[in-house]
């Protein structure tokens, strides 16, 4: 895991950078309205977004499941498809994670000494939604509107794994007509953790009950986060409760404008 | 001391299940019997959480947290990279102190080695001071075969011990137990070993301490033999360290005339200097506290003062094997504080017992299965008991980074598992995922059901009962992400209009 080290600042003008958007496997097929408007906040900050379509998955629930090996070739496709671009854009924390943490690890169990140091470049330019926008663009204020009452989980991996602070934060309290409440125990892991979310269902269950109890408690109508996994899991709890509150992630939120709201 | 180059070390044999323990069921069987004890789950949630916070307190109030994190690592990491070399200085330093030292390669070992002390000195009682190595090795009961009683001193694991139960903490091995069950099991218990408990006790904290205070003092001033572990061996001194709280240790370690130390080789420290990050790393990571009560050093032997007959067994069971793995041996930087298990989300719910060993939590998920290998079913199952959260790792004092070592065990366990539904299940996904297209192909089917589906909430979906008995799961989107793209902006590699 990272000690905590904030992404290198490019030097070229935003304009003229090359950037992907690496969609993930799980928003392209299950949620494909979070890279949708992370395409629409990006164009809307004049950043020139392409999808290369030769991309499909980072291998975490691979590598976290035990089979590491399985997920080299996963690491190889990653290098090839993204390393001409000057950043990769992801609008998942824990994406992002294994991508910076993970795949270096799988490289050298490998042996391959070519393909480590492939990852060692290419995975440094990959940036989660938050550290992008407040590291390589500088901004705080995306222009967004989004006139509800929202309270923000921020996930363990963007947290603990990536070090992205209060930069999620910072964006949400940017964003005009917001009602930012804060969420009792934020910190505390809501229990999904990949395949941790079956093969230990109980548990999982007992924690993301409490983190549902703790949305429900602050009143909002919206729950937010930078991983949709994580939200799909609060979500499903939530909404087997019939609680009403909606989930949304944090890209969604930052791309809405007053259109949007008509 | 000067150091040689790291020796390839050879790893050892593993560590033997302790009796109570085989057999375990894997930890999703015993977090569910965990889960439904409601009391217990209040006692924990109330327990992690006030020393957490108290933790979190005297941690922020320093200044270069990190820095002795680092130097805590790193005085372990150094023992640890020249072990055998610091175990043969520390065995010169205690014997020309005066101690005796043994060498016990397992449990087995050790307890003979113990009982041949106590017999030598003709007694059929220890006094113990809290120690999580005698728990491992399972000494009490060893010596209860052989006639000897062996009397916890700590508060905590005297409920523990006057209950018949089992310790669920590092730190506070009764932390399942709330004040009135203590009374309960004090006035139940105390009679049958030793001084009763006051009729009229209450559950009045102080009142709980003085009874267990007024049942030990006879002990202490009657015990010959004392027996305890060591936070710390000092090898260039010949140092033995002992961190504790409530002065029971104290009387251990100075009343009686023969002192028996079962150490850990992981102990070993290689210099006094060694101390003081580490002795500022543990209280405050431990207790919450910034210095604990009581630090206890002794080194061998002084005449008229303490015990005259100091033995110190070094115990491996296990711990060579696990020095031999290059990423995992870092587990055995762990000085037993506890940190990982008082932020842990699973242990906060469940407690230790399902962990199947007295070392519960996330260091627990982790060194279960490196010291006895990943054999038996509740092994196989401890690296999966974590969401891979990482605040165990953000708290430990010492970094040892417990989600990596996790995944690394998983794969161990999926290696060893041979062709089972799930190695198909992820080689399959592997496959999948290797081409775009297919991955085109899978997700329009899923639209397709997206599509056939609308917005209706998926509650149940025959095989997926582990997800959905109490989470609705997500209705697929009509159209993937890459639909879209490619309706939108054609090919996906073109950059898009600005
Ligand atoms: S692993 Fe670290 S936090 Fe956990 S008990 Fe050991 S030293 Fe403390």
């Amino acid at each position: 895991m990272s000690t905590g080290t904030s992404r290198p600042a490019l030097d070229a003008p935003v304009s003229q950078l090359r950037v992907a958007l690496f969609a993930t496997c799980f928003n392209d097929t299950m949620w494909p309205e979070t890279p949708k408007a992370t395409v629409r906040l990006l164009e809307r900050l004049g950043v020139t977004v392409e999808f290369p379509t030769e991309q499909t998955c980072c291998g975490q629930m691979l590598t976290n499941t035990g089979y590491g090996r399985d997920a080299l070739p996963l690491v190889r496709r990653f290098v090839d498809v993204f390393g001409e671009y000057d950043a990769v854009v992801a609008p998942s924390g824990s994406c992002v994670g294994s991508v910076r943490e993970q795949h270096p690890g799988i490289a050298e169990h490998a042996s391959d000494g070519a393909l480590a140091g492939r990852v060692a470049e290419v995975a440094p330019k990959v940036y989660e939604l938050s550290e992008f926008l407040v590291d390589v663009l500088g901004v705080v204020d995306v222009g967004a509107y989004f006139p509800h009452r929202v309270t923000y989980h921020p996930t363990c991996h963007s947290l603990r794994m990536l070090r992205v602070g209060d930069r999620p934060l910072r964006l949400l309290r940017a964003v005009r007509g917001i009602d930012l409440v804060e969420l009792p125990e934020a910190q505390e892991c809501c229990g999904f953790g990949g395949t941790f979310a079956v093969k230990n269902a109980d548990v999982s269950i007992a924690m993301g009950s409490d983190k549902a109890r703790h949305v429900v408690e602050t009143g909002a109508e919206v729950l937010v986060a930078g991983d949709n996994s994580c939200l799909a899991h609060i979500g499903g709890i939530l909404g087997r409760q019939r609680s009403g509150v909606r989930r949304m992630h944090l890209a969604e939120i930052l791309a809405s404008t007053e259109e949007d709201q008509s | 001391m000067t150091t040689t180059p790291v020796r390839p070390p050879v790893p050892g044999p593993l560590q033997e299940t302790a009796p109570t323990f085989i057999g375990m069921p894997k930890f999703p069987k015993g977090a569910r019997e965990a889960l439904a004890n409601t009391q217990q789950r209040r006692n924990l949630r109330h327990a992690t959480h006030t020393i957490r916070g108290k933790r979190a307190r005297v941690v922020a109030e320093v200044p270069h947290w990190e820095d002795l994190r680092l130097a805590g690592a790193a005085a372990k990491d150094e023992a640890l990279h020249h072990l055998a070399d610091y175990l043969v200085e520390l065995e010169a330093s205690l014997t020309a102190n005066g101690a005796t030292v043994h060498w016990a390669r397992d449990a087995a070992e050790a307890n003979a080695i113990v009982l041949e002390i106590v017999r030598a000195k003709e007694v059929d009682e220890v006094v113990k001071v809290k120690s999580m190595v005698t728990q491992e090795i399972e000494l009490n009961e060893a010596l209860e075969e052989a006639g000897v009683n062996a009397w916890e001193t700590d508060l905590a694991e005297l409920i523990v011990q006057l209950g018949h139960d089992r310790p669920s903490h590092i730190l506070v091995p009764a932390i399942h137990r709330n004040r009135s069950e203590i009374r309960e099991i004090f006035l139940r218990e105390m009679a049958e070993v030793g001084r009763p408990a006051p009729d009229d006790l209450t559950d009045d904290p102080a009142r709980l301490a003085e009874a267990a205070r007024l049942h030990l003092r006879e002990k202490f001033l009657r015990a010959r033999v004392a027996v305890s572990g060591a936070n710390f061996a000092i090898a260039d001194t010949g140092t033995l360290v002992v961190v504790e709280s409530e002065g029971n240790g104290r009387m251990c370690l100075t009343l009686p005339e023969t002192l028996v130390s079962v150490v850990g080789i992981e102990k070993v420290l290689p210099t006094f200097e060694d101390l003081g990050p580490l002795l500022q790393l543990l209280p405050r990571s431990s207790t919450g506290e910034r210095m604990n009560p009581y630090t206890t050093m002794w080194s061998g032997v002084h005449e008229g003062d303490g015990p005259q007959e100091v033995h110190v067994i070094l115990l491996d069971n296990g711990r060579s094997h696990v020095l031999g793995d290059r990423l995992g041996r870092q587990a055995l930087r762990c000085i037993r504080c506890s940190a990982c298990l008082n932020v842990c989300p699973v242990y906060e719910r469940t407690g230790g017992h399902a962990y199947g060993s007295v070392y519960p939590g996330p260091i627990g998920a982790v060194l279960n299965p490196q010291l006895r290998g990943t054999a038996s079913e509740i092994d196989k199952s401890l690296p999966f008991a974590s969401s891979l959260c990482g605040a165990c790792f953000d708290a430990c004092p010492v970094r040892i980074n417990i989600p990596e070592l996790l995944v690394e065990l998983r794969a161990q366990v999926a290696e060893e598992g041979g062709r089972t539904a799930e190695s198909a299940a992820m080689r399959a996904t592997a496959w999948l995922f290797s081409d775009p297209r297919r991955l085109t192909a899978a997700q329009k089917a899923a639209t397709l059901a997206g599509r056939v589906l609308g917005d209706r909430t998926i509650r149940s979906v025959p095989g997926l009962g582990a997800w959905t008995n109490a989470r609705d799961i997500p209705t697929p989107p009509k159209e993937s992400f890459r639909q879209w793209w490619a309706r939108e902006r054609g090919s996906g590699t073109e950059r898009s209009p600005r």
